[in-house]
Order: C-alpha cells, then structure tokens, then sequence
C-alpha cells in the first residue's frame, strides 16, 4: 500500500520532468525553423531585415506561449 | 621554475578539494516558490541579531476579511510568525492562516476559508506599479497640453515615451485593428504599458520592485477577460455569421454543427491562449531569475573547486538570462498588444467581396 502510494508520488515527478523536457524539445524545433528561414530571407533580402526580424520575434512568442502551455501543465503535476 | 610550478599544481589541487563553506538544509524550490506565489506580508530578507536568531524582515500587509463575525481589517503581523503544532498561524477573530493541506497559505476560521480581500503583496506590488506607470504617462500629456502640433519633438523623457506610444499604435494597433483603430487605441495601449510596467518592476530585485504581478494567472486572466468583452462587443454581424454559418460546404455545418461548435469555441481558447502565454512567460522568468542565485546555495556545502566555479557559472548564467527577461519583458507586451488589437481587427471584419 505504501510502495504503490510512493510509487505514485514518483510517477507523477517523472511524468512532470518527461512532460518539461518534450515541451522544450517542441519549442527549439519551432523556434529553430522559425529562425532559419529567418536568416535565409534575410540573406537573400538584407533591406527587409528589420521587418524580417519583427515578425520573426513575434511568430517566436506565439510558438513559445505553446511550449510554456505544456510546462505549465508539467509544473502543475510535480 | 617547474619545482615551483609542480607545487603550485598540487596546492591548487589540494585547495580545490576541501570543504568551502558550512550551510544548513537549503530547499531551492521553497525559495523559488516563495518568490513567485502570493502572501500576506511582504518579505524582504531574514537577518541575524546580536543573539544569532534569524529574523524576518517583512512589511505586513493590510488584511481584510469577512468573516463570520464580520468585517474585520488589521495589520498582517498580528498573525503568529510560526505555525503551531496543527499547522495553523494564529491570528486575531479566531482566524488563522493555514501552512499546509488544501488552503495553504490561505486565511481559513475553524478549517474553512473566509472571503478574503486583503491587499497582498500582489496587490500591493500592483498599486505602486500603477502608480508609477500614472506618473510617467500623465507627466508626458502635459507636456502635449502646453504646446501645439506644430512645435518641434520632445526630447528626453517625454521623447522616450512617444517612441514607444508611436510604435505601438503605428506598427501594432493600426495594421492589427485597421480602420476605425482610434476608438480602441485608449485600451490596447494602456494593456501594454500596463503589462510592460509590471513586467519591468518584476524584473528589479530589491522593493518596490521585485513583484510578480504578471506572473499570476489571476492578474492575466483579468487582462484576457478585458480583452475578451472588448472584442465580442465590437463584433459586427459578419463577424457572428463568420462564426455561427460561416462559408464552409453545407455538410461541414448543417446536420451535425461541426464548424460552428468548432469556430464557438474559437472565441474562447484565443484569450484563454492569450492569458496562459503572458502568465507562464512571465512566471517562468521570474522563476529562472531566482533560481540561478540559487545554484550558489546548493553547491554551498561541497568542495572548494567546484563552490567557486559553479558560482562564476551561476553569475554568468544570471547575467545572460536576466538580459533575456529583459527583452522577454517588452515582447510579451508586444504580443499581448498583437494579438488582442488582430482579434479586435477580425470582429470588425468587412466581408470579402467575391
């Protein structure tokens, strides 16, 4: 009875620390594809870099607002 | 010379492995907690008198109840500082303020809690932010009042604030609202110097900063729902066709209403998204920003060589991510401002001539 109450307890860590890690590993796979099309555009148009780059910032936020959706989530089950 | 420089080698060995600095239990996720979540009292700091007890240095905060003797309002400090042995901190009218079990950190009377309307340290942070943001802002109007259009910009202070009320409204507000943005611009730019000051004062560690108004899902909720009743009640009728019988083939929304279910609940994730990413951006730099110091406190107890060098890794660290908060601060601004001036800007959509 104990052992499957503390079992729990440490399932529940795990899920948490799983859950923080896959929502990392979401938000650099957006970000980065997100930020080398970004360098590509600029490369190929550097008179547009600074629009390039408000829009770039702004699509980053979007994407990161997800990713911390999920940590959240994680936080809330530790 | 390499006799020297051999025992050089072994001393700094020998130094690098011994015992650095005595410390006690120290739980970094308590003091990362501590931080981020709301309470009574403002703390600032424990010291240690000339006994060598630690004692706290808080500001105690107004508190203000209804309980079922009535209206009660006293100082936080006439709660007992320690819990007693039922993990109660006992305070005047019979109410007590619980430390552990379902309403932890809550005012509760015989185990039930009471409505509470103190002002926290959350709202106490958030009085002091608002006024300074009143400060700044109105101090910069008069200098609008005394002059006309045609004199020449203002500089300084005043310059730095139309900057940044000029990028709002031409580079967020105008292209997200389109026509007819002057009715809505009071609002979104009080969002965003609003959210932005709170974000800063949270950034400076030391009162009458250091407060995490932002970073609590109440505070953001409240900002969402703001957003949320400006735009359903800007909507036009194309806006509510859009949702109810949008433009889709007939079996997408006739026997079983499968777009408009999906298009209803539409209007409710877009501020639900809005308060989730300003809450967790903020919460989560908040706690970053903590818990680099606190890298220094763990590797207190252990050998010399690895305190000193964890400890230049820890600054490092510090120093990179508070210069990051610093630009997470103005973006999550920004975003909030976007997002909320696109939604206002889909409401008041013209229907698209075929």
């Amino acid at each position: 009875m104990i052992t499957t109450l503390l079992a729990i307890e440490g399932v529940a860590k795990l899920g948490a620390a799983v859950g923080a890690g896959l929502a990392a590993i979401g938000a650099g796979i957006g970000i980065g594809k997100i930020g080398g099309s970004a360098m590509d555009a600029m490369a190929r148009q550097p008179e547009v870099i600074s629009k390039l780059m408000t829009n770039m910032i702004i699509a980053a936020a979007l994407i990161e607002g997800v990713a911390l959706f999920a940590a959240v989530i994680a936080f809330m089950c530790l | 010379m390499n006799h020297i420089k051999r025992l050089l080698c072994v001393a700094l060995v020998v130094f690098a492995m011994m015992p650095a600095v005595q410390a006690e239990g120290f739980s970094a996720k308590e003091v990362v907690l501590e931080h981020i979540k709301d309470s009574h009292d403002w703390h600032i700091t424990d010291i240690k008198n000339s006994e060598g007890q630690i004692v706290p240095i808080a500001i105690p905060l107004p508190v203000i109840v209804n309980s079922s003797t009535g209206w009660h309002v006293f100082l936080s400090s006439q709660f007992e500082h320690h819990a007693d042995n039922s993990g109660l901190r006992q305070g005047p009218f019979g109410l007590a303020i619980a430390t552990e079990g379902d309403y932890a950190g809550k005012i509760v009377e015989n185990g039930e809690p009471v409505l509470d309307l103190s002002i926290t340290k959350t709202v106490a942070v958030m009085f002091i932010n608002v006024a300074i943001l009143l400060c700044c802002i109105l101090f910069s109007a008069r200098w609008y009042k005394r002059r006309k259009a045609s004199d020449p910009a203002p500089g300084g202070f005043v310059g730095f604030i139309e900057l940044l009320v000029m990028y709002v409204v031409e580079d967020i507000i105008k292209p997200g609202v389109g026509k007819g943005y002057e009715k809505y611009a009071p609002y979104l730019l009080t969002c965003f110097f609003f959210i932005f000051t709170c974000n800063v004062m949270g950034l400076i560690p030391f009162p009458p900063g250091s407060g995490n108004v932002t970073g609590n899902i109440a505070v953001t909720f409240f900002l969402a729902l703001c957003t949320f009743i400006v735009v359903q009640f800007s909507g036009n009728k194309h806006y509510w066709k859009d949702i109810f019988w949008p433009d889709v083939p007939l079996l997408l929304k006739a026997p079983v209403p499968l777009m408009p279910l999906i298009e209803f609940v539409g209007i409710f994730t877009k501020p639900f998204a809005l308060m989730i990413r300003l809450f967790a951006n903020i919460m989560a730099g908040h706690a970053i920003a903590v818990a680099m110091p606190c890298i220094i406190f763990l590797v207190a107890s252990m050998t010399a060589g690895v305190f000193y060098s964890m400890s230049a890794v820890s600054i490092i660290m510090s120093i990179f991510m508070m210069c990051l908060e610093c630009l997470v601060c103005f973006i999550q601004a920004m975003v909030f401002t976007l997002l909320s001036s696109v939604f206002i800007g889909m409401a008041k959509a013209e229907p698209a001539h075929e």
